[in-house]
């Protein structure tokens, strides 16, 4: 298990250290270009390279990229060039505020996904399975830009009901988080669903629960005990890989509803060419990835006992 | 799956083939109902020229409601937006755009991905591991990085939307395509193929790919359609197709601020997006139902 992890762990470093190089190498190889984007459009050539110089930009690109990746380790990406102050100023407010939009879009699809998967999964073919069926794949084929419209002109609209932004300028709102949340859970639900309902239905037709049916154990009690801690297994990897997709339905549904969070500020970032902002949000995004694939791989160890010792 | 053995001396033509497979549809009217949505769009996008419309870029009279009368005769049947554009129009060429770039991204993504994975399954070693280094790579980026650094770095255009879908797409068709071609190429028509002195190449090519076609339709037609929502997404966050000609998603961004007292601007379009993906995904879930039947 330790060896497991340790192998994992390394082969997560190794990724983290090839994206992080290409992502350095990709916005600070040309270094004038740097320099152009920190001092304006404006200035001059004589200027950019007196940047250069007192930047230490003139150090070997490796010594660079070196020094970079220490500096981000300890959470100093530099000065936001769109903002004027620190990166990490803004980075983190805005990671939380999409940590909030994200934690409550778990809490919400986890319940839905795994009840209807699970009932869908019990009994293969049943009107439940086809009803569920369909509904997710309705549900994800229409996207978040999609249904957003759609709800936006139904609740705020037409019933009037919701706010259409989500700005919260003044302060936490839960008739504000609603609609983004509720986009997010419609878009993600389906695909949850859909391998709950697989792994339950490939539970349902294996020998052990044909014997705990015959042995005449009560169909609820087959079903509670031995059915869905095993059919649980595959959704759990599936929820948690999640995170790495989500983030696109994040940048959409933020940017919707003008919700300040790490997802808009990825996009603004890159919009607008703010070097070391968009280096440090990729990074992060790039290793909430990473991270939960090794979390899924490492709990999928720990939940399936059959690959437990091997 | 296909695991019968290809013999070119009785085996039907290609188009004989075709015939059946549309035949083996009617098993499932999920699919029939999916490829209808799908060739309803595709016949607008081919029609789109020589249909009585107007022209989805001239500015003609802003702010008309659906089923309005135009000013020199002509109906909006789904009225025009803000700079006066006809909606239908737009819609109905914004369906060309999206139809032929997310087919062409798809395509460019798959035979990247198919050649990959062939070659990572079947010569395996050294091949397999570089492959599979590199894939892993490129699959822990959250794609919408993937496509923000590569658009705004190369510039928003068809060809590096393409580049994008192929660089994001390619890894997980690789995966798969690998895993068949794993359990493929123990099969004694593979080894037949080597003890004829085929190349490598030939076997690839002409032995493994097409008998692992089976799961990759079904896959392809996932894809197809999440690649059109790609490709409607980018539209909508400013990185994609650019301007004047329409674009779904651009179209839902440009009018979505006018929703309070013009809201069928965005959502025409809206539903647009969403039948069409629904037409992929519920050929997919058919095609699928009918695999599995076999």
């Amino acid at each position: 298990m330790l060896i497991l992890a340790a192998r994992r762990f390394i082969s997560m470093a190794l990724i983290m250290v090839v994206i992080s190089f290409t992502l350095f190498a990709i916005f600070e190889t040309d270094k004038l270009a740097v320099a152009g984007k920190v001092l304006g459009p404006y200035s001059s050539t004589e200027q950019r390279e007196l940047w250069l110089e007192n930047n230490g930009y003139n150090e070997p690109f490796f010594e660079r990229y070196v020094s970079w990746v220490g500096n981000a380790l300890v959470g100093d990406f530099g000065d936001s060039i769109q903002f004027k102050v620190p990166v990490s100023e803004i980075l983190w407010p805005r990671l939380a505020n999409t940590a909030i939009l994200a934690g409550l879009y778990m809490a919400f699809m986890i319940p839905l996904s795994l009840t209807l998967g699970v009932i869908a999964g019990m009994k293969e073919g049943s009107f439940q399975d086809r009803a569920v069926s369909v509904g997710s794949v309705l549900t994800t084929s229409v996207p978040e830009f999609a249904s957003a419209t759609f709800f936006t002109a139904i609740f705020v609209f037409w019933l009037g009901w919701l706010p259409g932004t989500s700005a919260m300028t003044s302060g936490f709102s839960w008739a504000e988080i609603f609609l983004p949340v509720f986009v997010l859970v419609m878009y993600g639900f389906g695909y949850t669903t859909r391998m709950t309902r697989a792994s339950m239905a490939e539970v349902m037709t294996s020998h052990y629960i044909r014997t705990a049916v015959l042995k005449g154990i009560p169909y609820r009690r087959v079903i509670m005990k031995h059915a869905l801690r095993n059919a649980l297994i595959a959704p759990f990897t599936v929820i948690i890989l999640q995170l790495n997709w989500l983030l696109s339905g994040v940048i959409v549904v933020e940017v919707f509803f003008a919700y300040k969070g790490f997802g808009k500020l990825i996009l603004d970032s890159a919009l607008f060419g703010d070097i070391y902002l968009i280096e440090a949000c990729t990074l992060v995004a790039v290793f909430v990835a990473v991270f939960s694939q090794f979390i899924s791989d490492i709990g999928y160890t720990l939940l399936n006992p059959r690959i437990r010792f091997t | 799956m296909t695991a019968d053995v290809q013999n070119n001396d009785t085996a039907p033509s290609a188009i004989g083939k075709f015939f059946k497979s549309i035949g083996l549809l009617r098993e499932s009217p999920i699919a029939i109902f999916g490829l209808s949505l799908i060739l309803f769009w595709v016949i607008l996008a081919i029609l789109a020229p020589v249909l009585p419309l107007f022209d989805p870029n001239a500015p003609l009279e802003p702010f008309k409601f659906p089923m309005s009368e135009a000013r020199d005769g002509g109906l909006y049947w789904l009225g025009t937006d803000h700079k006066g554009r006809d909606i239908l129009s737009r819609v109905i060429f914004g369906a060309q755009q999206v139809l032929i770039w997310a087919t062409t991204a798809t395509v460019v993504a798959y035979i990247v991905g198919m050649l990959m994975g062939v070659v990572a399954g079947y010569l395996g070693g050294w091949w397999d591991e570089a492959i599979s280094f590199i894939s892993n790579v490129l699959l822990s980026f959250p794609v919408i990085v993937l496509y923000i650094i590569i658009i705004t770095y190369l510039g928003a255009t068809g060809f590096n939307i393409v580049l994008a879908v192929t660089f994001a797409s390619a890894p997980g068709i690789m995966r798969i395509v690998r895993g068949l071609v794993l359990d493929l190429r123990t099969r004694d028509y593979i080894f037949a193929a080597q003890t004829r002195g085929e190349s490598s190449l030939y076997i690839m090519l002409v032995e493994l790919l097409p008998n692992a076609r089976g799961p990759l339709i079904v896959d392809a037609c996932l894809r197809l359609g999440y690649t059109t929502i790609t490709i409607a997404m980018l539209g909508y966050l400013g990185l994609g197709l650019p301007p004047p000609d329409p674009d779904w998603g651009k179209m839902i961004a440009e009018t979505q601020p006018l929703g309070s007292f013009a809201g069928h601007m965005a959502v025409v379009p809206a539903a647009a997006i969403s039948s069409l993906v629904l037409g992929f995904n519920l050929l997919a879930d058919g095609l699928r139902e009918i695999s599995l039947k076999d």
